[in-house]
């Protein structure tokens, strides 16, 4: 059973990877983790370094993305991914066209595909997408002509696997390395993309330990197999932790019966600044935002000299970059691999 | 008018040779020996395998009112392809099979265009709603064999009580799917480890296994005759079995689906693989197969769902449930055979006379009796794609890869209802 599974993972592995990356290992759509190995996870992070430069200069503009039109297709409104998508478009020179479907063609009963065959109509080269349906930007990437990079800026439950790497980006500025370190992740596991990207971007950059501290209802049904240890009490969760990240608690979960209040679930589960002391004295404080206070975590910590909260922030532009031009140069090899191989025909 | 025919140089899934003479849809002679007389259609089967034919309980045919996805004449064409000559058509059609007149059209419409026979399912609840009873002694004078209630859950308890002792009041026969309706949810993929993995909304297991055990202590309580249609679980068939042991009055069946694939077949978001049940573990997919060969499940039924392109050209969750399976599902079965998971005789009683049992219909192959059965090349392999299949659906179970056993012949009531071009 465990042989199987394995293999049923990693054929799994295999077809995200065949569907991200080209025939010569470049990425080319940016949709999960999984099926990306660690050299990969490397390169985007080192690219993102070299970008974050560029945001402290005068004029902040490269020029990677120059003709080139990227379309910013958010089925789920969210205001601050957009925006960093967006900045980061612009600062690659990109052409940035912003569509909220969730309020224009879809609610006309438009299916998604025929919403596409007409955005394509507009020869974009890059379409980040973002929905409430867990592997939209797969079924997106398997839609499209070749040739259109697909950036996953957020699925359902799926993968938020932006998000992941900003935050992986975050923790290597402060810890230099993955290797030996201890992460929890708190919260709301159940229903959190950035959760699974983040799970999977740890343990492929090779962290000791991802530990998910969450009570019962809050996890998903067969969380073993996500490859985490599992935590109920906060407590306990919090020993010998270099890295904290605290989720976002949706109000509906309340409605839904899986959580009695607010209060209690802050009394267990909130990152106040007796439970921060539990942990290594270095452990950095992290959230991928927006922040509730005093439901998820106390305005202290938030604000405290362990959060790296608003670094967070500022990464997030330069990872956005890093992909996007990354995928492009995929997709622009190949085009031209494309075009040479008819030609040879 | 009189048909006859003849076919020669067969043999049964035995080995042991057969030849057999119909006429006028019945069996007038048949044996090891050659028959003789002579026949408007003379079958020369050297090298192929007569089988009888087999009897769905649980099929999708779209008519009246999903034109798009399929109708009685396509999807008919599409099972006599598959070696079925007879069908149980779902009575979730639009307007749902829950009166007199709905059943009329079915058998109307089947009578002028149906390859093979269809016996309609009569809705349990108006609208299939769950909430009011249909008038199940007015379907079942126009025709329906049984009741179900569809892919849909009753709204509670007291309906589903009532239900049951209504239909046992008349000896009508309940064809109900196990679904918590609650437990459910919005789920669409089995809550198990591909489901933690890719963010899926899950129908735990026991969404189907509590529903079990609260249709199997009514039943047992009303002493309706009840069949569980689809268990996708290991603990639904222990249950039956326990129930069956007791006395309870139960039958069931299993989509052969299920007993070929697991979660696993949804980890690329393929929206092909969702089926409602989902598609569950491997555990699961062993149990049912054991279930099937002890015969605690009596029937393999196909569970086909055809669709048009659009119905499943979105994001998983968003898609309609169900494949087009009716063409593969022998071959399906064939593969598991081959694979030494299943008896080839436990295959063909769950085909044939299990389901058969369910519904009062006939299967057995004798003398006298109807001339149904179908003619394969067990050792021939095909294609399904959506290029050779019958069926509008284009969504089969097994694409691209090579599926065991072709279909040449399909005799129904003494006619030909389809043969291999």
């Amino acid at each position: 059973m465990t042989d199987q599974l394995a293999s049923s993972l990693s054929a799994h592995d295999m077809a995200s990877r065949n569907l991200q990356l080209t025939s010569d290992g470049q990425l080319r759509h940016f949709i999960t983790l999984d099926g990306l190995d660690r050299a990969m996870l490397t390169d985007i992070l080192d690219t993102a370094d070299s970008f974050i430069e560029v945001g402290e200069r005068t004029i902040k503009k490269v020029p990677l993305l120059r003709g080139r039109t990227v379309v910013n297709l958010f089925f789920e409104s969210s205001t601050r991914t957009r925006s960093t998508f967006e900045l980061a478009a612009k600062r690659l020179s990109a052409d940035v066209l912003n569509l909220d479907i969730n309020t224009s063609a879809t609610s006309k009963g438009e299916s998604l595909s025929d919403t596409l065959l007409n955005l394509e109509a507009m020869a974009s080269d890059m379409f980040v997408v973002r929905h409430s349906q867990s592997g939209a930007p797969h079924f997106i990437a398997e839609s499209v002509t070749p040739g259109v990079a697909i950036i996953n800026a957020g699925d359902g439950r799926h993968a938020h696997p932006t998000q992941a790497m900003l935050d992986m980006l975050t923790i290597r500025q402060n810890k230099q390395r993955f290797e030996g370190l201890r992460v929890a992740i708190v919260g709301d596991i159940l229903h959190s993309r950035v959760a699974r990207s983040q799970v999977r971007a740890l343990q492929t950059l090779g962290a000791e330990e991802v530990r998910l501290i969450a009570p019962g209802t809050l996890l998903p049904a067969d969380v073993d197999s996500l490859g985490c240890t599992v935590e109920y009490d906060m407590r306990k969760g919090m020993a010998d932790l270099d890295v904290v990240i605290m989720l976002r608690l949706q109000k509906e979960r309340m409605e839904g019966a899986l959580l009695p209040s607010e209060r209690e679930f802050y009394r267990l589960y909130g990152l106040d600044t007796e439970k921060l002391a539990l942990a290594k004295p270095g452990c950095i404080v992290m959230h991928p935002g927006p922040i509730n206070r005093g439901v998820e975590i106390e305005s202290a910590v938030a604000d405290g000299p362990q959060s790296v909260i608003l670094n967070q922030v500022t990464n997030g532009i330069a990872i956005r970059m890093a992909v996007m031009s990354m995928a492009m140069s995929g997709q622009v090899a190949e085009r031209a691999s494309r075009s040479r191989q008819q030609e040879g025909e | 008018m009189s048909t006859s025919l003849r076919i020669d140089n067969a043999r049964l899934a035995d080995g042991t040779a057969i030849n057999l003479l119909a006429r006028d849809g019945l069996i007038q002679a048949m044996g090891a020996e050659p028959v003789t007389g002579s026949a408007e259609t003379v079958i020369d089967a050297s090298g192929l395998t007569l089988l009888p034919g087999f009897v769905d309980l649980c099929c999708n045919l779209r008519e009246p009112g999903n034109g798009q996805k399929g109708n009685i004449a396509s999807e008919t064409r599409a099972a006599a392809r598959g070696g079925f000559t007879t069908v149980c058509a779902s009575p979730d059609t639009s307007p749902v099979n829950d009166s007199g007149a709905v059943t009329n059209l079915i058998r109307d419409v089947a009578r002028s265009s149906a390859a093979i026979r269809v016996l309609p399912v009569g809705a349990a609840t108006r609208g299939l709603a769950g909430e009011l009873l249909s008038d199940m002694v007015g379907l079942s004078n126009a025709g329906c064999v049984a009741f179900s209630n569809g892919t849909r859950a009753m709204a509670n308890a007291r309906i589903l009580r009532r239900c049951m002792a209504y239909a046992r009041t008349f000896d009508l026969t309940l064809m109900l799917q196990p679904l918590n309706d609650a437990l459910a949810a919005d789920g669409y993929a089995h809550d198990g480890k591909v489901a933690a993995h890719l963010g899926l909304l899950g129908v735990p297991e026991v969404a189907e296994t509590a529903s079990v055990m609260e249709m199997l202590l009514l039943a047992e309580e009303t002493g309706v005759r009840l069949h569980l249609g689809q268990l996708s679980c290991a603990r639904s068939v222990e249950m039956v079995a326990d129930a069956r042991q007791r006395g309870v009055s139960v039958t069931a069946d299993v989509a052969m689906h299920q007993l070929v694939f697991t979660e696993e077949a949804l980890s690329g978001f393929d929206s092909r693989y969702h089926v409602l049940p989902p598609l569950r573990t491997e555990a699961d997919r062993k149990a049912l197969l054991k279930g099937v060969e002890a015969g605690v499940i009596d029937a393999i039924v196909s569970q086909h769902q055809p669709h048009d392109s659009a119905a499943k050209q979105a994001p998983l969750g968003v898609t309609e449930p169900g494949m087009s399976t009716i063409e593969s599902v022998f071959s399906m079965g064939l593969g598991l055979v081959q694979q030494g998971e299943l008896s080839l005789a436990a295959l063909l009683r769950a085909l044939t006379a299990g389901p058969a049992g369910v519904v009062g219909a006939v299967s057995e192959l004798k003398q006298g009796g109807e001339a149904s059965l179908s003619l394969w090349d067990l050792e021939g392999q095909w294609h399904a794609t959506p290029g050779n299949i019958q069926s509008r659906g284009a969504h089969v179970p097994v694409p691209g890869r090579p599926l065991s056993g072709v279909p040449h012949w399909t005799v129904a009531e003494g006619r030909v209802v389809y043969r291999l071009d």
